[in-house]
């Protein structure tokens, strides 16, 4: 029964293709996040919006050791958290995207991540918005969909 | 300062990204420091009228053209100022039967080119130092005109259109000034 229910755990993630997507500001406070899933399948919030918020914040001093031995904004895989990638992409201004994913997707998430940069630029050049508050723009999070479906679940 | 011979070709530019920002930046500040949305309206239109006042000379300086004969004349060299100094290039349509208003009709408008209004500012008339200016410009040269948004880009609409109305000729030389 046990092995029944470990295999109907696994299925449930590995199948699915999904992404969780988070910007972390200065203070290590989240600023934006985002699930995708490509199954389609209703992503239940409150179940994993805990556990993921854990396994970004536990990455963050991975994440900044990394930032300090590159040049790169896009620092690909940083840390493992079970079935779960965390990849983390870092602004000019030392904002931190991360990627939590159970699918290895280089491409994907490093067009996503250049793309919601673009975005994010744009949003920081709004004088109506301060540095390091949480985003809560309609336009951003239409982008971050839309660059979500392009690139990662397709 | 330059000799008035060489203003003419005295064209220092600025980046126009540079502009929006400190643009934004005053909007910004102007709305910490005010409670009210409408205190902030009028505060930017009272700028845009001290631009006005003096921006107007400069403008005549430059295109050297004489007196308007009818409103018609004052509306082309109002679309001409956004063309030199904004490099703004909005149409005038919209003309009342009376030839006593019209409209400035741009596509985009730069100075607002990074702007999302937050939603408790929904009233918040952001490019209002633009009305000032005209309403300033324009009373130097002895017209009276009032200058509203009647649409926005930031609004929602699909244009930004900027109405002018003719009120009266100031026939006094000196204009009353501020109270």
């Amino acid at each position: 029964l046990i092995n029944c229910l470990i295999h109907f755990y696994k299925r449930d993630f590995v199948m699915s293709g999904t992404y969780y997507f988070v910007i972390v500001g200065h203070n290590d406070n989240p600023l934006f996040e985002v699930e995708f899933s490509s199954s389609g399948r209703e992503v239940r919030k409150d179940d994993h919006r805990h556990l993921n918020q854990f396994i970004a914040h536990a990455a963050l001093d991975l994440v900044d050791e990394h930032m300090l031995r590159t040049p790169n904004m896009y620092l690909k895989i940083v840390d493992k958290f079970n079935e779960w990638f965390v990849s983390a992409f870092v602004t000019a201004s030392r904002q931190r995207f991360i990627m939590l994913h159970d699918l290895k997707n280089e491409d994907g998430i490093k067009s996503f991540f250049s793309e919601m940069y673009e975005t994010y630029i744009k949003q920081v050049m709004n004088p109506f918005y301060s540095i390091n508050t949480p985003i809560k723009s309609v336009h951003f999070e239409k982008k971050a969909q839309f660059y979500g479906r392009k690139f990662l679940t397709g | 300062m330059s000799r008035p011979g060489s203003r003419l070709t005295d064209t220092k530019k600025v980046s126009g990204e540079l502009f929006s920002l400190t643009y934004g930046a005053l909007v910004a500040q102007i709305v910490k420091d005010y409670q009210s949305v409408e205190d902030v309206n009028k505060q930017l239109e009272k700028m845009g009228y001290n631009v006005g006042v003096r921006i107007i000379e400069d403008f005549l300086a430059r295109t050297k053209e004489g007196k308007c004969a009818d409103f018609r004349e004052t509306a082309e060299k109002v679309q001409a100022a956004f063309k030199l100094y904004l490099n703004m290039s909005p149409t005038v349509t919209s003309w009342s039967a009376a030839s006593d208003q019209f409209s400035l009709v741009f596509e985009a408008n730069p100075i607002a080119e990074f702007v999302e209004l937050p939603d408790n500012y929904a009233d918040l008339q952001y490019s209002n130092i633009l009305c000032g200016a005209i309403r300033g410009a324009l009373e130097m040269v002895h017209i009276e005109v009032a200058a509203w948004f009647a649409q926005d880009n930031l609004k929602g609409d699909s244009v930004t259109e900027l109405r002018v109305k003719f009120i009266r000729k100031v026939e006094d030389t000196v204009p009353a000034g501020d109270d």
